[in-house]
C-alpha cells in the first residue's frame, strides 16, 4: 500500500505540474489553435489529479484498517483495538495525513470546476491554472517534506500507539472534513479572483460564478468551527466550548474575512463598487487561510491542538511569500481595471452600512491576529512572552462584536443609493422599541425565574454585555421580522394570499436577500447562547455514596461509583440521579477513561441539555486518600441556543442558493414606458 | 441678560451634580464588587493561567492529577482571605510563575500596545471610511448630453432588470 500511495502521490505531482505549465502556456498562446488543443490536455491533467490523490487517500485509509503499522503514519495515529470510523479519521489525524487531506479535497473541488469549464471556457482555464499552482504546493509537501507513506524505522511493532484520546469521539470524524472544506474551498474564489485580475476579466460575472462557491466554503466553515466548539464542549470538559486558543483562532480570521466578502460582493454585483476592496478580500481570506496553517503547524505559536514542531513551516511561509508577491505584481499591474463604476450617493444608506460592515469584520480579524501573535511580538521586543487568553479578547472583541449588530439591524432597512431619515425613523422605531422592551423585561423580571431573567447591568460587566447582546439580538430579529412582514403584506395584497404563503413567495422571489435574513436570525441566536455564559456556575465536590450536591435548581446525589474494561480503554464512572424541584429527572454518568494503546486518560463529561440550560457533569477523578470520586459540575445557560443558531444558519445559507423563482412580468408597465417615450411598432416588447 | 447667565450657572450645577453622582455611583459600584471574597476568588482566578502548559484559565483547568492548579487555586484563595488587592495577588503571581501566568496583557509597558492597537486601527478604519465617503459623494456625478435618445426595447429591459436587481424586489 506505501508504494501505491507514494507512486500516486509522485503521479499527482508530474500531472499538476503539467497541468499549470501547459496551463499557462496555453494561455499565453491562445490564439493559436494548437495551444487551445494543449490547454486541453492541462485541463484534463488536472482532473486526472484528482483520481491520483484519492488513490493515495485511500491506500493510507486501507493500511489504516489492515493495520499496517510499517508505515510510521499508522504506527503513530492508529492500534488496533481502534473503532472503525476512527480508523477511517487516522486520514486527518496527524499532521501527513491532514495534508494529504487536504491535498485531496483541493484537487475534488479542481475536479468539479474543471467540469464546469464551458461556463466560460477562459476564465475557467485561468482558475484552474492557478488552482494547479496551489495543487502543487501541497503535493510537494507531501511527497518531499511530510510523506504519510513514510516507513517505521527499526524492528515491525505488534501494535500502534493509538489516536490521541481526545480525537476519539464521533464529531472528530466530520469536525476537520468540515473545517478542511472551509479552508481549502476558499482557494476556488481566490482563483477566479486572480484569475479575472490578469485577464482583466469584464463585467462582474466572475463573482456571479464565485458567489455560490464562496457560499458553499462559507457555509462548510461554519460548520467546521461550531462542530469544533461542540467537539471542545463535549470533550476536553472545561465546561467551555470556546478558548481564544491560536488553532481556534486560526480558523476565525478566514470566516470573519470571508463573511466580509459575502457582504461586499454585493456592492459589486449590484453597484460595480468596492472592487479593489473584494479582490484584496478575496486575497486575504485564502492567505489567511494558509496562514492559519502555518500557524497551527510551524510550531511557532504554542497551542494545545497544534500539531508536533516540524520544518514544513519555512515551506508555508515560502508559499504565503510567494503568494502575496504574485498577487501583488498582478494589482500593481492590472488594478486600473477595477476602478468602480458609480459613486456613493448618501452616507445613510445600504452601500455604506457594508461599507463599515467590512470595516467592522476585518477589525475583528486583525484583532484576533493581533492577540494570536502578540505573544510572539512581545518575545522578540522585551524578551518575554505573555499570554493573551480569553480577558483580552472579551474586552476588545465584544464592543465590536455588538456594533455589528446594530449595523445587522440597522442594514436591512436601508435602501441602495439613498435613504431618506423619515423612512429610516419610521421603519426602526417598532425594532427599536420592541427591543428596549425586551432589554426592560429581562431587567425587571425576578432572577429567580432563571437566567437570562433578573439581569442587573450594573452589578457586572459581563451581565451589561449580556443585557446589550440579548437586545441588539431582539432588535435585529425584530428588524428581520418586519423585512418578511412588510414584504409579505406587499405580496399578499397583489395576490390575496394568506400572509405566510406571501412571506414564502417573497423569500422564493429572492431567496438570496431572505436566506440572508434568515443567515442573520441564526446569528442573533448563536448571540443569545454566547450571552448565556455570563451566568455559567460551577461547582466541585468531592461526593462519596449518598452525599449531595446542589448547583442552581439541581440536586445532584451520588449513588455510585463503578469502572468497566473495553478492548481500547478502561472507564470509570460515576452514577449521580440529578433532582430537581424535589423530583428525580434524570441519571448521569460522567466518566474517566484510560486508552490502553496511547496510555493516556480522557475524560467524557455527561451533559444533560435544554433550551434553558446545560447541566455538564465531569468525573474529575477519585481521592486518592479514600477513593471518593471527585465530581465538577457546571450549570451553563442557553448554550443549546448556540447550536441551534448554527442550524438555522446553515438553512439560510441553503436557502440562499436555491435559484430565485422568477419574478412576475409587468408587460403593461413597460410598454407604457416605452409608448410614453416614443411610438413603437407593434409586437415589440413582448 | 441676567436671566441667561443664571440659566447657564444653573445648567452647570445640574451638570457637576449629575458628575458628582456618577462617580459615586462607580466608586460604590467597584467598592461593593471588590468586598465579596468569593466574587474576587473568581474574577482572580479568570484573570490567571494554570502553568501546567494546558493554555487554560486558572479555574477553568480540569486535568485529573493536574501538577499545578490545585496548588495555585490554593494560593489564590489564601491571598484573597487575607484581603491582598489585586494588584499584589497579580505582582506575586508574577513573581513566582512569570508573565505568563496573567491571561491577558497588562497595562503597563509594551503590553499597553495590546490594548491599543485594535482601538487606534478601529479609530483609523473609521477615519479611512468617512474619507472614503467623503471622496465618493464628492465624485463628479456624470454629465448629461442634449438630445439623449429615449430608451426603449432590449435597452429599456436591461435597465429594468438592474433597476429590480438593485432594488431587490
Amino acid at each position: 500500500m506505501a508504494q501505491i500511495g507514494s507512486f500516486a502521490l509522485l503521479l499527482a505531482l508530474a500531472l499538476s505540474i503539467y497541468s499549470f505549465g501547459a496551463g499557462i502556456l496555453a494561455l499565453l498562446f491562445h490564439d493559436d489553435p494548437d495551444w487551445d488543443r494543449v490547454g486541453e490536455t492541462a485541463r484534463r491533467a488536472g482532473v486526472v489529479v484528482f483520481a491520483a490523490v484519492f488513490l493515495a487517500a485511500v491506500a493510507l485509509v486501507v493500511s489504516a484498517f489492515r493495520d499496517d503499522f510499517t508505515i510510521a503514519y499508522i504506527f503513530h495515529h492508529s492500534n488496533r483495538e481502534l473503532p472503525a470510523p476512527y480508523k477511517f479519521a487516522t486520514l486527518w489525524s496527524g499532521q501527513e495525513g491532514s495534508l494529504l487531506f487536504w491535498s485531496l479535497l483541493l484537487s475534488g473541488y479542481g475536479f468539479v470546476l474543471r467540469l464546469r469549464y464551458k461556463t466560460d471556457q477562459r476564465l475557467f482555464a485561468y482558475a484552474s491554472v492557478v488552482l494547479a499552482g496551489v495543487q502543487i504546493f501541497f503535493l510537494l509537501l507531501v511527497n518531499f517534506a511530510a510523506n504519510p507513506f513514510g516507513l517505521l524505522e527499526g524492528p515491525l511493532r505488534a501494535d500502534g500507539s493509538g489516536l490521541n484520546p481526545l480525537l476519539q469521539y464521533p464529531e472528530m470524524v466530520i469536525h476537520p472534513p468540515m473545517l478542511y472544506l472551509g479552508y481549502v474551498g476558499f482557494t476556488v474564489p481566490f482563483a477566479f479572483a486572480l484569475g479575472a485580475l490578469i485577464m482583466k476579466y469584464p463585467g462582474e460575472k466572475w463573482i456571479h460564478i464565485t458567489r455560490r462557491w464562496t457560499m458553499v466554503t462559507w457555509a462548510f466553515l461554519t460548520c467546521g468551527i461550531f462542530l469544533g466548539a461542540h467537539w471542545a464542549y463535549s470533550v476536553l470538559g472545561w465546561g467551555g466550548y470556546w478558548g481564544w486558543d491560536p488553532v481556534e483562532n486560526a480558523s476565525l480570521m478566514p470566516w470573519l474575512a470571508g463573511t466580509a466578502f459575502l457582504h461586499s460582493v454585493m456592492m459589486q454585483e449590484k453597484r460595480g463598487m468596492l472592487k479593489v476592496w473584494n479582490m484584496w478580500l478575496v486575497f486575504g481570506t485564502f492567505w489567511l487561510a494558509i496562514w492559519g496553517t502555518f500557524l497551527t503547524r510551524s510550531g511557532m505559536i504554542a497551542s494545545v491542538h497544534a500539531f508536533a514542531q516540524s520544518s514544513i513551516g519555512m515551506w508555508f511561509a515560502w508559499f504565503l511569500g510567494i503568494t502575496l508577491v504574485v498577487f501583488l505584481i498582478f494589482f500593481i499591474k492590472n488594478s486600473s481595471h477595477l476602478k468602480s463604476e458609480h459613486k456613493l450617493e448618501s452616507l445613510i444608506s445600504r452601500e455604506s452600512s457594508f461599507l463599515f460592515n467590512n470595516l467592522l469584520f476585518v477589525l475583528l480579524c486583525f484583532t484576533v491576529a493581533w492577540g494570536t501573535w502578540f505573544p510572539k511580538i512581545s518575545e522578540l521586543v522585551q524578551g518575554n512572552k505573555v499570554t493573551v487568553g480569553a480577558p483580552f479578547y472579551n474586552r476588545v472583541a465584544i464592543p465590536v462584536a455588538l456594533l455589528l449588530l446594530i449595523l445587522t439591524a440597522l442594514g436591512p432597512l436601508l435602501a441602495w443609493r439613498k435613504t431618506s431619515f423619515e423612512s429610516l425613523k419610521r421603519n426602526f422605531k417598532w425594532p427599536a422599541i420592541g427591543a428596549l422592551a425586551v432589554a426592560a423585561f429581562l431587567m425587571i423580571t425576578p432572577a429567580s425565574w432563571g437566567s437570562p431573567f433578573g439581569l442587573r447591568p450594573w452589578q457586572d460587566i459581563a451581565y451589561f454585555y449580556s443585557l446589550m447582546a440579548i437586545g441588539l439580538a431582539a432588535l435585529v430579529t425584530f428588524t428581520v421580522a418586519s423585512e418578511f412582514y412588510r414584504g409579505g403584506r406587499v405580496i399578499s395584497g397583489h395576490t390575496g394570499q394568506g400572509m405566510f404563503a406571501s412571506m414564502v413567495q417573497l423569500t422564493h422571489r429572492n431567496t438570496r436577500r431572505y436566506g440572508g435574513y434568515i443567515v442573520h436570525f441564526g446569528v442573533v441566536v448563536v448571540i443569545v447562547g454566547l450571552a448565556g455564559s455570563a451566568f455559567n456556575q460551577d461547582r466541585e465536590q468531592e461526593m462519596a455514596n449518598g452525599d449531595k450536591m446542589t448547583i442552581g435548581p439541581y440536586t445532584l446525589i451520588c449513588r455510585s461509583y463503578t469502572d468497566d474494561d473495553a478492548p481500547n480503554y478502561a472507564s470509570e464512572w460515576a452514577i449521580l440521579d440529578v433532582y430537581k424541584g424535589g423530583k428525580q429527572i434524570d441519571t448521569m454518568t460522567p466518566v474517566r477513561r484510560f486508552y490502553k494503546a496511547s496510555q493516556q486518560t480522557s475524560t467524557m463529561p455527561d451533559i444533560r441539555s435544554s433550551l434553558n440550560e446545560d447541566l455538564y457533569l465531569v468525573f474529575e477523578g477519585l481521592n486518592p486518600d479514600n477513593g471518593h470520586p471527585i465530581i465538577k459540575a457546571h450549570l451553563n445557560p442557553l448554550v443549546m441556543w448556540i447550536w441551534l443558531g448554527v442550524w438555522i444558519m446553515l438553512v439560510g445559507t441553503v436557502l440562499a442558493l436555491v435559484p430565485n423563482a422568477p419574478a412576475p412580468v409587468r408587460v403593461q408597465s413597460a410598454r407604457l414606458a416605452e409608448s410614453a417615450a416614443t411610438p413603437v411598432p407593434a409586437g415589440a416588447g413582448d | 441678560m441676567s436671566s441667561l447667565i443664571s440659566r447657564s450657572t444653573r445648567t452647570r450645577s445640574i451638570l457637576r451634580r449629575v458628575l458628582h453622582c456618577t462617580l459615586l455611583a462607580l466608586a460604590v459600584y467597584a467598592l461593593v464588587g471588590a468586598g465579596d471574597p468569593a466574587s474576587r476568588f473568581n474574577d482572580l482566578g479568570h484573570q490567571l493561567m494554570c502553568i501546567c502548559g494546558c493554555n487554560q484559565i486558572l479555574l477553568e483547568c480540569n486535568h485529573v492529577g493536574c501538577p499545578d492548579s490545585d496548588g495555585m487555586r490554593n494560593e489564590l484563595m489564601s491571598a484573597v482571605s487575607r484581603g491582598d488587592s489585586d494588584s499584589l495577588v497579580e505582582q506575586s503571581f508574577v513573581q513566582k510563575y512569570g508573565p505568563t501566568v496573567l491571561a491577558a496583557p497588562t497595562t503597563t509597558g509594551f503590553d499597553r500596545t495590546a490594548w491599543i492597537v485594535p482601538f487606534a486601527a478601529l479609530g483609523l478604519g473609521l477615519l479611512t471610511v468617512v474619507f472614503v465617503v467623503r471622496a465618493w459623494k464628492n465624485r463628479p456625478a456624470p454629465a448629461i448630453a442634449d438630445g439623449v435618445p429615449p430608451v426603449r426595447g432590449s435597452e429599456l429591459e436591461r435597465l429594468r432588470e438592474k433597476a429590480r436587481e438593485e432594488t431587490d424586489l
